[in-house]
């Protein structure tokens, strides 16, 4: 009870102190008024005009052609071209947890539920999964034009995963192909990138033709990085399911 | 106005990490604050009637007319990074469970004594 109260009241001063300072003006200003920020002084307005090297003026949507990034979605061109190495450690933090998961969980048989799954939950996931898959794989195809991209894309397929494990008590996934599949991703990934420090200088240089904003075949090596960043996401997180639904003995 | 929702969200993870004793409960507190801090990310980089940051036909990338996108893609780095930490949590949290057979912090001292 104590605790608890000790607790509150550490809460509260922390929640004054940030009451009085967040949208403190002067010296020690942190944040500006909700809804009250210029883009024009901050780096986003670069990243928005596809202007980082130099200026470009205003993009248009399917005319404006060779920009810096091609991509129609703005996140998508700072998360896999003007920051893509951040991404290649994001990917690498997801890679250790899965390993870790898998060090900790490496049971041999497959856990077993207390009631089987019914009639209407295995008709159910036979009809919806195939769709399920699909969705995956065109959002993380589409991740340069459309909301989404390789890690959203790539937990649809893991949800698709996680559907057959439950609406069946025998299926198990071929964990060495997802391994294979995964590890695939992975290097290719690095080996893009190292064609762009050959090719352009950088590592992960964008050394395609970056074409028309807005058409599917646009954007350089950005769908191709989300597409391996979609199925070794994909892979990993059905890794780690049926790391989860895994148990010792027999 | 409404980040302070953000901010209130950021302090019952905190509340909630400081007082329970459930393991799973302070793995769910910890899920608490990282939505809090993500929501509040995205929130600074809003812009009055901006739309989301995807051009579009006859939107042309002028000033103002999209939301800030550099929170939105910081943001998606750390949602997947949250996922692999709950991912890991769970699995120590099962770990425990299955030495200890309780998931209380307070119960586990007695057991571990033979």
């Amino acid at each position: 009870m104590m605790k608890r109260v000790i607790a509150a009241l550490l809460i509260l001063v922390l929640a004054l102190f940030i009451y009085g300072n967040l949208y403190s003006t002067g010296e020690g200003k942190l944040f500006p008024k909700f809804g009250n920020v210029n883009l024009s002084e901050r780096v986003s307005n670069k990243f928005i005009n596809k202007n980082a090297n130099g200026e470009n003026g205003v993009v248009t949507y399917k005319e404006t052609k060779d920009a810096e990034s091609g991509s129609a979605n703005m996140v998508t061109s700072i998360v896999v071209n003007y920051r893509s190495f951040d991404t290649l450690g994001e990917v690498t933090v997801l890679f250790v947890s899965a390993l870790g998961v898998g060090l900790l969980l490496s049971g041999k048989s497959r856990m077993k539920f207390k009631t089987p799954p019914n009639f209407i939950l295995k008709a159910g996931v036979r009809i919806i999964a195939g769709i399920i898959l699909i969705t995956g794989v065109y959002i993380f195809i589409h991740g340069h034009l459309t909301p989404g991209g390789g890690f959203p894309g790539g937990s649809m397929i893991a949800s698709a995963v996680l559907l057959f494990y439950i609406s069946d008590d025998e299926f198990r996934t071929k964990v060495k192909s997802f391994k294979f599949l995964e590890g695939t991703a992975g290097s290719l990934y690095l080996i893009f990138g190292l064609l762009g420090l050959t090719m352009g200088g950088y590592f992960l240089y964008n050394f395609l033709p970056t074409g028309v904003v807005g058409e599917l075949f646009s954007a350089g090596i950005v769908p191709i990085i989300y597409i391996f960043v979609g199925l070794k996401v994909g892979s990993e997180l059905s890794n780690l399911i049926s790391d989860f639904l895994s148990e010792e003995g027999k | 106005m409404i980040q302070y929702l953000f901010i209130g969200l950021i302090l019952i993870g905190i509340y909630g990490l400081l007082t329970q004793k459930n393991l799973i409960k302070l793995v769910v507190a910890l899920n608490v604050l990282e939505v809090g801090v993500n929501l509040f990310i995205i929130s600074t980089g809003y812009v009055k009637d901006g739309v989301a940051p995807i051009l579009f036909k006859g939107v042309p990338s002028t000033n103002g007319t999209f939301v800030d996108p550099l929170p939105q893609a910081l943001v998606l780095t750390a949602i997947v990074i949250g996922v692999g930490v709950t991912a890991l949590a769970l699995t120590v949290v099962r770990k425990i469970y299955e030495k200890h057979g309780t998931l209380n912090l307070d119960e586990m001292g007695s057991e571990s004594d033979d």
